[in-house]
């Protein structure tokens, strides 16, 4: 008897006990990429199935948090698309401008990179005394990271480099203090950022938003997902509020299309509709 | 019977594609999806010059898009670009595997899972090994392995590379690899 490729009903397994152990719900994540970090663990733990990853995962509490650490490894960088960044500069700031006080949130903030370039943009702009950031992702490991702002040194000149791409004003090296291998953003920038855990598939909205920037996070999410998370973001912007979204994600085929309008389509800069 | 081609190519892989492509009609049944590594930013440059020169329609696949015979789909500059078993494309910024994103093993492996015994992995020139896990896994799940032979590749590595952890269905200088996907495309259901 030809033997069935038993993959796929093992990872539905696994992720109902996730679900049901911690109240994780990962079964709307976009399949190929999850399974490929499951496979990875398994190999990495010298296991032969991923029924008996799930098996360890439901029963230690450890192994889930390692599993959790492997659905966010990604890659991220200061001004990652520079012309995105300019392209907010241009369309977004002088709006943000008109507020008193202005709140911005960054969901799916991974390891920090942008939202530091974001608190680097606004002092530019002279926004950042008037500007909360709030950054949040599920991951406690990326959050750490972030919250510390330190990164290694030989990635300076890309993020120098992304800098001047994206209409950086200023000498970069004014922004962070190098330190051996090693550099660390100033506080004056941390000042005004608040990083906090939040999952965005189980948490709900806690400030209203001038701007929300969700940058490739939702590719790794199903339409239903995606659909839900952005009913968030929507509830949580405020009346002509901006929302931002990564290169290869976009409102179209969405259920909020209709609320928001495109301010700059490359740069994926949506913004709330006057009439909803 | 085959419904689905991908391909990995790195150092001198435009060449080899562009040559390839040109040779395949604009009814060719199977839908391509193509790795080539290269600087973040050349998509669209990339994907202009492969439709100059192919009668099939060159673009840059969106997540969620379903592929279809008579295009190919160039993975866009710093995404991995993978699979769902419902046919469909999802992209992930995932760490890079190989040092490339996008990397040919990580298209190779989740069409190997999603297309199974339908599915034809090419291997092209490369001066990495990208490419040679994605082919294995085309291999185990029942799918058919192409290899350009490295003697006739402008870099020889990557289909070594290949060659040494996958015994190959068909290893072949360039020339030949257009025809014979054409046969295959063509030869029963
Ligand atoms: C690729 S990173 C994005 C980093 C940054 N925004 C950028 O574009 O460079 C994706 C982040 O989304 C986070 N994430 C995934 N699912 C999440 C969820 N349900 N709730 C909150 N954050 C999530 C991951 O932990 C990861 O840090």
């Amino acid at each position: 008897m030809q033997k069935k490729d038993s993959l796929e009903f093992e990872i539905n397994h696994l992720l109902e006990a996730i679900l049901y152990q911690y109240g994780y719900d990962f079964r709307h994540y976009a399949r190929a990429s999850l399974e490929r970090r499951v496979l990875n663990r398994l190999h990495l733990a010298d296991l032969q199935h991923v029924t008996e990853l799930t098996s360890k995962i439901l029963h230690d509490p450890e192994y889930f948090d390692l599993f959790l650490k492997d659905m966010s490894i990604t890659v991220t960088e200061m001004f990652r698309d520079p012309s995105v960044f300019k392209a907010i500069r241009k369309s977004v700031c002088s709006r943000l401008r008109t507020y008193s006080r202005v709140n911005i949130w960054h969901a799916g903030c991974a390891t920090g990179e942008e939202v530091y370039s974001m608190a680097i943009m606004l002092q530019e702009e002279d926004l950042l005394s008037r500007t909360q950031i709030y950054a949040t992702d599920f991951n406690n490991h990326s959050l750490t990271i972030a919250k510390e702002g330190i990164y290694p040194a030989e990635k300076m000149q890309l993020f120098t480099e992304n800098y001047q791409s994206a209409g950086g004003q200023a000498s970069f090296a004014d922004y962070y203090q190098a330190k051996y291998q090693f550099a660390k953003f100033k506080d004056s920038l941390k000042k005004h950022i608040t990083f906090a855990n939040h999952n965005l598939i189980k948490d709900q909205v806690f400030a209203s938003m001038h701007l929300v920037m969700c940058r490739n996070v939702l590719i790794y999410f199903d339409q239903q997902l995606q659909n839900q998370v952005l009913g968030l973001f929507q509830e949580s912007l405020v009346h002509r509020g901006y929302l931002v979204l990564g290169d290869k994600e976009t409102l179209e085929f969405s259920a909020v299309d209709k609320s928001f309008e495109s301010v700059d389509t490359n740069a994926r800069i949506y913004r709330i509709k006057t009439d909803v | 019977m085959y419904s689905a081609l991908v391909i990995g190519a790195s150092a001198g892989g435009l060449k080899a594609i562009t040559q390839i492509l040109a040779q395949l009609p604009s009814s060719y049944p199977l839908p391509i999806a193509i790795v080539q590594h290269r600087l973040a930013d050349h998509t669209q440059l990339l994907v202009e010059l492969l439709n100059a020169n192919t009668e099939l329609t060159v673009v840059e696949p969106y997540s969620g898009q379903k592929l279809q015979p008579g295009f190919v789909y160039i993975a866009p500059g710093g995404y991995h670009l993978l699979i769902e078993r419902t046919q469909q494309f999802s992209l992930s910024v995932d760490s890079p595997v190989c040092y490339a994103i996008p990397s040919i093993d990580v298209l190779f492996e989740s069409a190997a899972v999603s297309y199974a015994q339908q599915l034809i992995g090419l291997v092209l020139t490369g001066a990495n090994s990208d490419g040679s896990i994605g082919l294995q896994r085309i291999r185990e799940y029942g799918g058919l392995c192409i290899v350009q032979d490295p003697d006739s590749a402008e870099e020889a590595s990557m289909p070594k590379a290949a060659l040494k952890l996958t015994k190959a269905d068909h290893t072949l200088p360039l020339e030949k690899i257009a025809d014979l996907l054409l046969q295959l495309a063509s030869s029963g259901t």
